[in-house]
């Protein structure tokens, strides 16, 4: 299959026109032992054996709509898409547009990233929202280059909360090994059970952020307000990493004082995707603008005088600033912003509240019928939206391969990544989550010998 | 008052409408939080389903696409997406697997993913890859640590500065400043290649390495690549290709085999993934062997061989030795990047691969072969896939800008303006393979127009765009303001 749109005939007049014999005689500049090598691919499909082979890819998969009772969550939810939101990312006017550097033919692009950023401040209560991050891990990894560049590197320790997700924290130490910075709070041997205030006694004045995450990895609701109040006293700065359908209940973590709010918005109208794309979200106050990464896009006019938008404060980033950048970031995730505006426009202030109110509600549900199964029993006690810690009377690898042979995704391992939490697995609820399905879980571990 | 285009979503609210509504919930219903933990206020638009799809409709016909029309714009390489990869992409099998399920049950995405990387080290001459990065920018960064990583596994902690010649994307300076590495700017010569008498001098046993794009922003492949990497290697250094002009490359030559020992590649420019109006890209990032060792984990590979016969391997995740670490979460831009650039590889093979490169080439060069005489080409010579010429003429206030600008009048996305740097008043061309002739013909037609109106009206040019819908805008003003949101209509006497 070929997507040229070049006739034989009009290949020869065109290398008439450059002054050359055949395609080959344009790449003489190519070392010549080097040119043309043989490639060892497989040879070229029509489009209708493509869509074959792709088609029995994919079906070797057992998804989670068709095949399995998914309780996984840990960064990955999955959530219902309502049909009008791929219908607008599959307009072609969208989807083969590029970044918007030519304003006056990008309006559409340009005026659905400035709302989805209001849509994002609106529901984190911060100033100012960027364009996107590639995901949730990386726009946390972000906040930490803000604060770096915030105290011109003169601050160096980062308190994290070991209940902030694994992968984000070993993607921020991905991120930083050059930058010669003190993690503190994170540690193997950090106690799990403690509340947020544990990590106030390990910041102080060299500290630049501390991270937590909101609710935490484990599923709990902490209010971070004395937490922020005391990280301000010794002058830091505080990032929370927070799950945008909790926001849609809980309360703001602008009200609890947060410098940077970031997050993982695939919950937000993108499907699991086996890990991506998703979309980093990044909001902050007004006064850090300067220092964030990313693409900003601001209200203006245009010399007819309507109302339009424009990238802004471009002077942050890399193609003007080179080396003196923040990050290097360009390509972001555009029309996954786009996507999440959709998705929170077509659901609205009611759908978006009924999402939440049924993720919290079959949580809930399981929790309590799961804790009534002897040997099993809830890890911790504080309140929780969508996901909880299970604790088993048996490795939670054993349970979730029980689980796997009863067609059914137990849930995350937490002996993974918490060497202490071996017997513990982490769950997701979302609307997706019928009653029969939980009460099947429930039945299901019953019997488990 | 502003005329108002189209009002925005949140102008759009009416209380009390409703759009995509949930099931009832069959469970008992149980207390909410305490009060304390609960939002008060919920400042989101209420809109039925119509209003949403009007709006966005409304929106998308304000941009301009490559399924629109010419998107010649340097160095994105915004060629013609097609349309079987977003079927592919949303297959079920695909859409509805969660990154952290067993691998037992995700066999047919590693496989995918497993040949994937192996397809596009055959393609790039390179021993490893790692499909993690999600942009090229991102890839870049990936890269730059694992030069650092090298150097200080083998406890050579002198080595700072990166050369990165005049010609080079942002993004290389802006990713060695990430690890704090001091930049060293290398000219180029009069022909477009890199300077190498600049660059012997440069080379000394404090570089890290050399970040090259090659072909350049100028469009020009370097005659002595041989020699530029023989340099930077005796040293001690280590060669990054910036594989954002791959598209110039396919099965013309692979760049391990020229000695680099890293590599970017854009899924989203040379294998066809969709630009989304700025993202989600895609970087996978190829190593020579002695970087094997420090890719980013987890990488996929085979973790139980198969018996060659009924058996099939079992593919998994595994970890590098000396990794880097992780560079996001979970595996990389699976779906939107990965699935489509396998579809469209897998429709190409070894001779179709070859053909977009050369098409792509000889395109650009038919290109530059119309315009000579009307604009002028700095470095005039044979290019590759793209070619800058300058925008303006002697005695004329005309600029690139305005020259962009007027070419929307004629319904084509103006090329990338003033980059390169070391053109003045830069206009960089990149067709694509995938324009054809007649395309290509009324786009050099435009351009010679234009030049012929700057003589002429020159005001038609710094006026332009006349019959878009929007003018230019007041960018200064956008700076200025900071209005970088909006609210609800009620809410903006509280919150302003």
């Amino acid at each position: 299959m070929t997507y040229i749109p070049i006739s034989p005939n009009e290949r020869d007049a065109m290398l008439k026109t450059v002054g050359v014999k055949s395609l080959d005689d344009l790449f003489d500049a190519i070392p010549k032992k080097h040119r043309f090598p043989e490639l060892d691919l497989p040879p070229a499909l029509t489009e209708m054996e493509a869509a074959s082979l792709l088609g029995e890819m994919a079906s070797t998969n057992e998804n989670v709509r068709e095949h399995m009772i998914s309780f996984l969550g840990a960064g990955a939810y999955n959530h219902y898409v309502p049909a009008v939101v791929d219908h607008m990312l599959r307009r072609g006017e969208f989807y083969t547009a590029y970044t918007p550097y030519q304003p006056e033919i990008s309006q559409g692009t340009l005026q659905a990233i400035f709302e989805y950023q209001s849509l994002m401040t609106n529901l984190t209560g911060m100033e100012v929202s960027n364009a996107s991050h590639y995901d949730g891990a990386t726009a946390t990894a972000e906040a930490v280059n803000l604060a770096y560049a915030q105290f011109r590197g003169k601050r160096k320790k980062i308190v994290m909360s070991p209940s902030v997700h694994p992968q984000y924290r070993e993607v921020i130490r991905t991120y930083t090994q050059s930058l010669g910075l003190v993690e503190a709070g994170d540690e193997v041997s950090a106690d799990l059970e403690a509340g947020p205030e544990a990590l106030m006694s390990l910041t102080d004045e060299s500290t630049m952020l501390v991270v937590v995450q909101y609710p935490d990895f484990f599923g709990r609701i902490h209010d971070y307000t004395k937490l922020i109040e005391d990280a301000h006293a010794k002058g830091a700065l505080v990032c929370i990493v927070a799950n945008p359908t909790a926001l849609l209940m809980l309360k703001t973590p602008a009200s609890m004082g947060a410098d940077i709010v970031v997050g993982e918005a695939q919950p937000f109208g993108i499907p699991l995707w086996y890990g991506g794309p998703y979309l980093g979200f990044f909001t902050t106050k007004k006064s850090y603008v300067h220092k964030m990464a990313g693409r900003l896009i601001g209200e203006t006019v245009d010399n007819r005088g309507q109302r339009s938008y424009v990238l802004t404060l471009t002077a942050r980033e890399q193609h003007i600033k080179r080396e003196r950048a923040t990050s290097n970031i360009c390509s972001n995730q555009g029309l996954l912003a786009l996507a999440s505006a959709v998705y929170m426009s077509a659901l609205g202030k009611t759908g978006l509240q009924q999402v939440a109110n049924l993720c919290y509600q079959k949580a809930h549900y399981a929790a309590s019928e799961l804790s009534k199964i002897d040997g099993f029993g809830l890890c911790f006690s504080e309140p929780f939206f969508h996901e909880f810690v299970l604790c088993c009377p048996k490795p939670a690898s054993e349970v979730n391969a029980y689980l796997l042979e009863h067609g059914i995704f137990g849930g995350y391992d937490l002996g993974k990544d918490y060497p202490s939490l071996e017997n513990h697995i982490l769950m997701a609820f979302t609307e997706m989550n019928s009653k029969q399905e939980i009460d099947t879980l429930v039945e299901v571990l019953k019997e488990m010998e | 008052m502003a005329t108002i285009m189209e009002p925005t979503i949140f102008e759009l609210s009416s209380p009390g409408r409703t759009g995509v509504t949930m099931p009832a919930s069959d469970v008992p219903e149980v207390a909410l939080p305490p009060k304390d933990l609960l939002r008060s206020e919920f400042p989101l638009p209420e809109l039925a389903e119509v209003d949403v799809v009007r709006h966005y409709m409304k929106l998308s016909k304000f941009n301009y696409s490559v399924d629109e029309g010419f998107y010649p714009l340097g160095s994105c390489t915004m060629k013609y997406n097609p349309k079987i990869n977003e079927d592919t992409c949303r297959l079920p099998g695909f859409l509805y697997t969660h990154p952290l399920q067993p691998i037992e049950t995700v066999q047919g995405n590693l496989v995918l993913m497993y040949e994937l990387q192996e397809w596009l080290k055959e393609i790039s001459g390179f021993a490893g890859m790692t499909l993690q990065p999600a942009a090229g920018a991102h890839g870049e960064f990936t890269g730059v640590l694992m030069m650092a990583a090298y150097h200080k596994s083998r406890n050579d902690s002198k080595r700072t500065k990166m050369l990165i010649p005049d010609a080079a994307h942002g993004t290389n300076p802006a990713s060695a400043g990430m690890l704090g590495m001091s930049v060293v700017t290398i000219p180029s010569d009069e022909r477009g290649n890199v300077d190498l008498k600049a660059l012997a001098a440069a080379c000394d046993d404090t570089v890290v390495g050399m970040m090259l794009t090659n072909p350049n922003t100028l469009g020009m492949f370097d005659e002595h690549i041989e020699e530029v990497v023989a340099l930077v290697h005796k040293c001690g250094g280590l060669m990054y290709g910036d594989g954002a002009n791959l598209n110039a490359l396919l099965g013309i030559v692979r760049p391990g085999d020229l000695g680099f020992d890293v590599m970017h590649i854009n899924l989203h420019k040379t294998f066809s993934v969709p630009h989304g109006g700025g993202g989600p890209g895609s970087g996978p990032v190829g190593v020579s062997e002695r970087l094997l060792d420090f890719l980013p984990s987890p990488l996929v590979g085979i973790v139980e061989e198969g018996d060659g016969d009924d058996m099939a391997p079992l593919y998994g995740f595994v970890t590098p030795k000396h990794s880097i670490g992780r560079m996001k979460a979970f595996h990389g831009h699976f779906g939107g990047g990965l699935v489509r650039a396998y579809t469209y590889i897998s429709m190409h093979g070894p001779d179709g691969l070859k053909d977009i490169s050369q098409y792509a080439v000889l395109n650009a060069n038919y290109l530059q072969a119309r315009l000579r005489g009307t604009y002028k080409i700095p470095y005039d010579r044979i290019c590759m896939h793209e070619f800058v010429a300058e925008g303006s003429f002697e005695g004329s206030d005309v600029r690139a800008l305005d020259i962009a600008k007027r070419l929307m009048d004629y319904n084509f996305h103006p090329p990338t303006n003033y980059f390169p740097l070391i053109v003045h008043e830069a206009l960089m061309i990149e067709p694509t393979e995938t324009e054809n002739k007649d395309t290509l013909d009324r786009f050099a037609d435009a351009l010679i127009k234009i030049a012929e109106e700057a003589k002429t009206q020159p005001e038609l040019l710094h006026n332009a765009p006349h019959i878009t819908p929007f003018g230019r805008m007041d960018e200064v003003k956008a700076a200025r303001e900071l209005v970088l949101c909006c609210w609800l209509p009620e809410n903006y006497e509280t919150l302003t």
